[in-house]
């Protein structure tokens, strides 16, 4: 892998309005996203965050720029080469997007049986193993609404994480769960990451506790980014817009914190 | 003002252009999903168990009833003329040709379009179907394909059966209930009906079945997509709506259409 697993440059986006007015998410936009690190992105409601994803994952198409993942030039990639692309990634939607209609085991071995040839035994072995370290084993035979929100949570990075992607996408993990539920998944997050060794992007409003996984931190504003390299120099910085996200989203627990460090 | 208005003209237009182009490039891949590899046996038999079988019912007491009704009014119709032999033919053709194909296509949009509609729109609200295409699963092949197989082997099934049920019903009142000689009504229908006329019902049946679920399900698809439904659940029943009524109007006018055509 390259030293950047993803890189935007001078990428545009924008929406139509439904009253036929033009919504600018992203305004030329650059930024790198390193390998093998925790990159979060933060950010009001609406600045980008998600479109970010799907631009990266190819669900959307910039309306301008290039998006580099590991040096390859995927902006405009679509057919075969979108599908390989895509086999890079593991995402864990907001919901976990879990199929309702399957259980906890089918969902876990969609990508197993779609992507692979493996044997419905060695599937079958592969999957209880990854329900098991994710402390699902037993639940297998469940359907998704028979699960709690932290259940459905790993239940999807399961799944994301069977074809052990380079690079795993968290939009908004933690989301409707409790903050012990929210701590057992962050721990989780690094278990994983340890182990399968991949690139982290983490889009959230858990601030600041997403802030302890954080490598590099990415703040949308107003269709312009601001890039920190660690979640330490976001207080350092002097940009008005900057100081009322600390003041808004951080307050002063982690500006205590950062000064006991 | 006027410029305003003018703008929105514009708007909708482009709107309806790039939702129409949408449409087509989504049926195109439909159609290409149905031969892609692996084929979803299992989820083809589900569906085809969910429009074919699950229709039955609703198929066999709307054929029953037109029927009957074709019948008794034929018969009202014929009498005045003298001419209730006639009747076997008239119940036969109105069946095979118009009726049995178009109403079936009515049943099965209100009974199973609605439902493929809402599931996929579901689906799309609570990112399942981006699940999918992020794990590089196509979602043509391993959700909309068999529906559209499905539904192209059910539906001129299911017409086949409306037509039988039908000129049964027809039977009952026209000749048990009504007084018709029996052979002059199987005799008209065995002389007027021929090959062309069922050719013809066929072929709408299978349009039709290839309608419901491009309309329905692709409604529901492109449901994050589609202007002014609003959002989450809302914009399902809104979309859902929109689907049955713009697939039953479809249904008739290409009806007119495929019989000025291919009579």
């Amino acid at each position: 892998m390259s030293v950047n697993a993803i890189e935007f440059k001078d990428i545009e986006k924008a929406f139509v309005r439904e009253d036929g007015g033009r919504q600018v998410i992203l305004n030329k936009v650059s930024f790198t996203i390193p390998a093998g690190k925790t990159t979060v992105i933060a950010g009001g409601s609406g600045q980008g965050k998600s479109v970010t994803l799907k631009l990266v994952l190819g669900l959307m198409k910039a309306d301008g720029g290039q998006i580099f993942v590991a040096g390859d030039d995927v902006t405009n990639a679509r057919g075969n080469r979108l599908k390989e692309l895509r086999t890079r990634f593991g995402v864990l939607f907001q919901g976990a997007a879990l199929f309702d209609s399957m259980t906890v085991f089918d969902n876990v071995a969609l990508p197993l049986r779609e992507r692979t040839k493996k044997s419905e035994m060695e599937i079958k072995d592969q999957v209880m193993s990854s329900l098991e370290q994710l402390e699902l084993y037993g639940h297998e035979n469940k359907f998704p609404a028979q699960l709690s929100g932290g259940m459905k949570k790993r239940a999807g990075l399961a799944r994301a994480l069977q074809l052990k992607p380079e690079i795993m996408l968290f939009d908004e993990p933690t989301t409707g769960l409790d903050p012990v539920m929210t701590q057992e998944i962050y721990q989780l997050f690094a278990r994983t990451q340890a182990q399968v060794g991949y690139t982290s992007i983490i889009v959230s409003h858990d601030i600041p506790k997403i802030f302890n996984l954080a490598d590099q931190v990415i703040v949308l504003n107003n269709g312009d980014v601001d890039v920190f390299p660690s979640p330490e120099a976001i207080q350092w910085s002097q940009k008005p817009h900057i100081k009322a996200f600390v003041k808004t989203t951080m307050g002063t627990i982690y500006q205590s914190h950062l000064v006991e460090q | 003002m006027q410029q305003n208005s003018i703008a929105r003209l514009g708007s909708t237009g482009i709107s309806a252009v790039t939702d129409l182009g949408r449409m087509g490039f989504y049926l195109l891949q439909t159609i290409q999903g149905c031969f892609r590899r692996p084929f979803r046996f299992a989820e083809f038999m589900r569906q085809l168990n969910f429009i074919g079988v699950g229709s039955l019912v609703v198929i066999f007491f709307t054929a029953a009833s037109t029927g009957m009704v074709l019948g008794l009014q034929g018969y009202y119709s014929l009498h005045k003329f003298g001419a209730e032999g006639m009747l076997g033919s008239a119940v036969s053709l109105t069946l095979i040709m118009e009726l049995g194909p178009v109403l079936t296509a009515l049943m099965v949009t209100g009974r199973a379009g609605s439902a493929m509609c809402a599931e996929l729109g579901i689906m799309r609200i609570s990112d399942q179907i981006d699940a999918l295409d992020c794990m590089a699963v196509d979602p043509f092949r391993y959700l909309i394909s068999p529906k559209l197989l499905a539904a192209l082997i059910s539906v001129p099934l299911l017409t086949a059966l409306f037509d039988v049920v039908g000129i049964a019903g027809g039977y009952i009142a026209g000749v048990q209930l009504m007084g018709v000689n029996p052979g002059s009504y199987f005799d008209g229908m065995r002389t007027s009906v021929t090959n062309h006329d069922i050719w013809l019902g066929t072929v709408k049946s299978f349009v039709f079945g290839m309608l419901i679920v491009w309309i329905c399900s692709g409604r529901g698809y492109f449901v994050h997509q589609i202007r002014g439904v609003g959002f989450g659940a809302r914009s399902v029943s809104k979309v859902t709506t929109q689907a049955v009524v713009m697939s039953s109007i479809s249904v008739l006018i290409l009806d007119y259409l495929l019989t000025a055509i291919l009579i």
